[in-house]
């Protein structure tokens, strides 16, 4: 557990050492902080059925950046040790592999969850300042925010799992842009497959992340989605365990 | 201290190091020799854990260091080549997380990165990024790092590799200085250099050992000279310095190196009993001039060399890969 802390620590130290999470952190900003305006603007026009909250998390400002920040974060998880060589000092000391597979993945969700964090601010001062409810109850909140870390968590792992692939980090950042946007775009299957019968186009709704949020940030909550997610994060994090391990069967 | 038996490392059709077996005693300075590819990092990376064998055994401080790596690692400081270290942290921060990742107790860490610090004549960039140290600064971080737990085996690929003469100076000293408590494992392709740290030496030629001894006893297996040639240089003509250091010599071989003028320089090749004394007399006894009377051994480069050319005979029946 010990080992673990350590390892954690140095995983996001080294993000907030280095500009990186900062300058993420402020580009985020700037387009979520336009995006919760651009949702105000929309409601100002006229009478809308949608609360502040679903018009903040169902737009594509919310989902573009949200999509990037993934390879942006993972990319040099593993593939920076490797290109450096830093992963023959780490591996040297007496760690093992589970330790250093599961403290990157804290500390890349840690700065995630920090990145988004921020946001919750908005609603906070919409609040405040309106004296108007932002959302329709509480749920929407935990709706939202938690379907925000199960596919961050997914998607993390997915993107550690690419890293630990390759040396070469815009190797890593493409594949995981590419997985990312395929899962995400699995709801364009129900056009596609319109013609399959009720199966899929229940499996693409309930597989795709804009139908998802367009629930949760209702405050409806679908044990489906958290239980796919949940799955695919052990299942990435298990392959990037061996994923690890075989940089020692190498040739 | 460390035992290796019959140790095989291929990568791919290539094999890197054949069938390797060696000791390293508690206490001793061992130093690896050979020149580029000849297999001296694939077995400290083995030796380190960081790599597995394809055949043979490796224990180090008695642990098998792929069943038990964990624990064998525990007990190794290592520092690879080119000493890979993260640049965004500073020195101390970096040898506060190698020594907690070490095991060291919290309350313990201040203490021991301050040794290693003073030890390695780090005190002065403590503060600094690693990533804008000097090569210099950043080997001897690398060291510190090797050092901060106190293991009870170094193991050291390349030590002073990119370092300047004053600096190999430094690390060579701090080395003798660890040979007391520690156990250490070196790798150089510089023969002086292992030459001055080390106890025995291992000559390792396309992953196999050709030689192992301390340098006297190599020089002497080596077939070379023992007291190896010795020069004379007196002012005398060419054929009467030649008689002259004939007679000294005994049966030993002489030569005219060169005759400028009035002198004359020589070399004899001893055959039995250092015979710089009879020269001495000889040209007293003769009234000439002395100018130079030196003798010199067989340097450790050409020990090195004689076994490296040896080795394919040696080597004989196995295929040769060429690592």
């Amino acid at each position: 557990m010990r080992t673990l802390w350590y390892l954690w620590k140095r995983e996001v130290s080294s993000a907030f050492q280095t500009p990186m999470a900062w300058v993420i952190l402020f580009f985020l900003l700037l387009v979520t902080g336009f995006n919760f305006y651009a949702g105000i603007s929309m409601l100002n026009n006229g009478p809308s059925e949608v609360t502040v909250v679903e018009s903040f998390f169902n737009t594509v400002f919310f989902w573009f950046p949200f999509l990037l920040l993934f390879p942006i974060l993972t990319m040099r998880l593993y593939s920076e040790e490797y290109r450096t060589g830093t992963v023959e000092t780490l591996m040297t000391a007496p760690v093992r592999d589970a330790h250093v597979v599961l403290a990157k993945f804290l500390g890349v969700l840690f700065l995630y969850c920090f990145l988004w964090a921020p946001t919750v601010v908005y609603f906070v001062i919409f609040q405040l300042m309106m004296r108007v409810e932002a959302a329709g109850a509480a749920g929407a909140y935990a709706g939202s925010y938690l379907l925000l870390l199960l596919i961050g968590m997914f998607f993390l792992a997915l993107g550690g799992l690419f890293s630990s692939m390759t040396r070469h980090q815009m190797t890593a950042a493409v594949m995981t842009f590419a997985i990312v946007s395929l899962f995400f775009m699995t709801g364009l299957l129900s056009f596609l497959s319109g013609h399959s019968g009720p199966f899929m186009q229940t499996l693409a709704v309930t597989l795709s992340p804009i139908e998802q949020m367009a629930q949760f940030s209702r405050g409806i909550i679908d044990t489906r989605p958290v239980v796919w997610y949940l799955a695919g994060t052990f299942l990435c994090l298990f392959l990037t365990l061996h994923s690890f391990q075989s940089r020692r069967w190498k040739r | 201290m460390i035992s290796v038996q019959g140790l095989t490392k291929r990568y791919g059709q290539t094999e890197a190091v054949k069938n390797l077996s060696f000791n390293v005693e508690k206490g001793e300075v061992v130093g690896f020799l050979g020149v580029n590819g000849a297999g001296k990092s694939t077995t400290m990376r083995i030796l380190s854990g960081y790599l597995p064998a394809d055949e043979g055994e490796v224990r180090v401080a008695g642990f098998d260091v792929f069943g038990e790596s964990v624990k064998a690692r525990s007990r190794i400081g290592y520092m690879p080549e080119n000493v890979p270290l993260y640049p965004e942290m500073r020195v101390s921060e970096y040898l506060s997380y190698r020594a907690a990742l070490k095991g060291v107790r919290a309350r313990r860490t201040a203490e021991k990165v301050e040794d290693a610090l003073q030890l390695c004549g780090l005190m002065d960039v403590r503060r600094k990024l690693i990533g804008s140290l000097s090569k210099g600064y950043r080997q001897r971080v690398g060291l510190a790092d090797a050092l901060i737990n106190e293991p009870d085996i170094l193991i050291l690929d390349e030590p002073t590799i990119g370092l300047d003469p004053g600096q190999i100076r430094e690390v060579r000293s701090l080395l003798r200085s660890l040979a007391s408590r520690n156990t250490i494992l070196l790798s150089s392709h510089i023969l002086s250099e292992v030459e001055a740290t080390c106890s025995r030496l291992l000559i390792l030629d396309k992953g196999h050992i050709v030689a192992s001894g301390t340098p006297a006893e190599l020089r002497e297996r080596s077939g070379l000279p023992i007291a190896g040639s010795i020069r004379v240089e007196v002012k005398a003509a060419g054929p009467d310095a030649l008689a002259a250091a004939g007679v000294a010599a005994g049966e030993g071989s002489v030569r005219i190196i060169s005759s400028a003028g009035d002198w004359t320089t020589l070399e004899i090749i001893p055959a039995g009993d250092d015979p710089r004394e009879a020269i001495f007399r000889e040209v007293v006894g003769r009234g000439w001039t002395l100018r130079e009377l030196a003798s010199r051994s067989s340097t450790l480069e050409e020990v090195f060399a004689s076994f490296v050319k040896q080795a394919p005979a040696t080597a004989g029946s196995t295929p040769e890969a060429g690592a």
